[in-house]
């Protein structure tokens, strides 16, 4: 097989794309382009992995204009006339070449109150949970996130308002408003019901779109639009 | 935009809707009648049904732009704190004052 022209981002945000010859193989990732870049020509290349097999969410970047789970993504399907363009995810500072500061996106996860809390002890008994009641169904549509920061990366709104929570944490705070036992639900309603929360939203769909896991969190946000205004109405929420 | 004035824009937008489709239909009226602009008014002036409901119409339509506008102005300028909603506020006034300034010309003899 031949060569991939691999241009890859190096630096900070003023940094520039620099073009490395890689060769080509069967079943090659772009993630495998990456490692090799780092292990043959330069070591000092910085990038995010651990799993490589699309469980663990680390190694999104962004792959011809368009973030990626980079772990999944075959150079057969991505490379275009022998060329390959590898960048650090969008809307997320770069704290050097393919590797960005996840603590915003993270920070907003806690912002948006989308972590569980149980009502029970260990103590209790484990709580039955009906598979088939609407509640859960909405929330297991929508549980099967990674934190990957893809549609985080591929959204709009996030671009042009720092404050808006993104389509990750809003995703996880749906799951939990869907979860019976939760107890967080009034503050959590809260957390996304204000400013930068889910009516920031403009349904773009860009989350969807590029999910790696296939997810909607245009949905999801959709039902916590529904959720919080329901709530507002009944006189639950300022 | 937190749920408040999601609520707000949203209700505005569904009232204003038949509202937009009754305008339509009466300019499309008027126009395939080839009324002119005196017609126009002897059917307007005085007329509370019209006064009523163009005011209804100027009230939403007011709220709706206002929200919009504040959004727009956040996203596109990053523009933050007690000022966008001042300029949320004068948005929504000046097109009231101009709608009730229209209806009164065509209603008010």
């Amino acid at each position: 097989m031949g060569e991939i022209a691999v241009s890859l981002w190096r630096g900070k945000a003023d940094g520039s794309y620099q073009v490395y010859r890689v060769p080509q193989r069967d079943n090659q990732t772009v993630l495998d382009v990456v490692t090799w870049v780092q292990r043959n020509v330069d070591p000092t290349l910085a990038y995010r992995f651990a799993c490589r097999v699309g469980m663990c969410g680390s190694c999104a970047m962004t792959v011809n204009g368009r973030p990626r789970w980079t772990c999944r993504t075959h150079t057969a399907k991505v490379v275009k006339n022998g060329n390959l363009e590898i960048g650090p995810l969008a809307n997320l500072p770069i704290i050097k070449d393919l590797a960005c500061d996840l603590r915003p996106f993270f920070e907003k996860w806690q912002k948006a109150r989308a972590v569980f809390s149980p009502g029970l002890t260990r103590k209790d008994a484990i709580e039955r949970i009906m598979p088939t009641t609407a509640a859960r169904l909405a929330a297991d549509a929508a549980i099967e996130c990674i934190n990957c920061a893809v549609c985080y990366a591929a959204c709009d709104t996030v671009r042009w308002n720092a404050d808006y929570l993104g389509p990750a944490a809003l995703n996880r705070a749906w799951t939990l408003v869907n979860d019976v036992r939760d107890t967080a639900n009034p503050q959590r309603l809260a957390a996304v019901a204000a400013a930068g929360g889910c009516h920031a939203c403009h349904s773009h769909q860009s989350c969807q779109q590029h999910c790696p896991n296939a997810l909607n969190p245009t949905a999801s946000i959709a039902g916590l639009k529904r959720h919080t205004m329901q709530a507002y109405l009944k006189g639950e929420l300022e | 935009m937190n749920v408040r004035l999601y609520v707000l824009q949203r209700a505005s937008a569904a009232f204003m809707a038949p509202l937009l489709l009754i305008h339509l239909g009466v300019i499309f009226y008027a126009s395939s009648r080839g009324f002119s602009a005196a017609d126009i008014l002897a059917r307007t002036r005085g007329s509370l049904f019209w006064g009523g409901f163009y005011a209804a119409f100027v009230a939403a339509a007011a709220t709706h732009a206002a929200i919009g506008v504040r959004v727009i102005a956040s996203e596109w300028t990053r523009w933050r704190g007690r000022s966008l909603g001042a300029l949320m506020w004068a948005c929504g006034l000046l097109l009231a004052a101009l709608g009730v300034t229209a209806v009164a010309a065509v209603v008010l003899t």
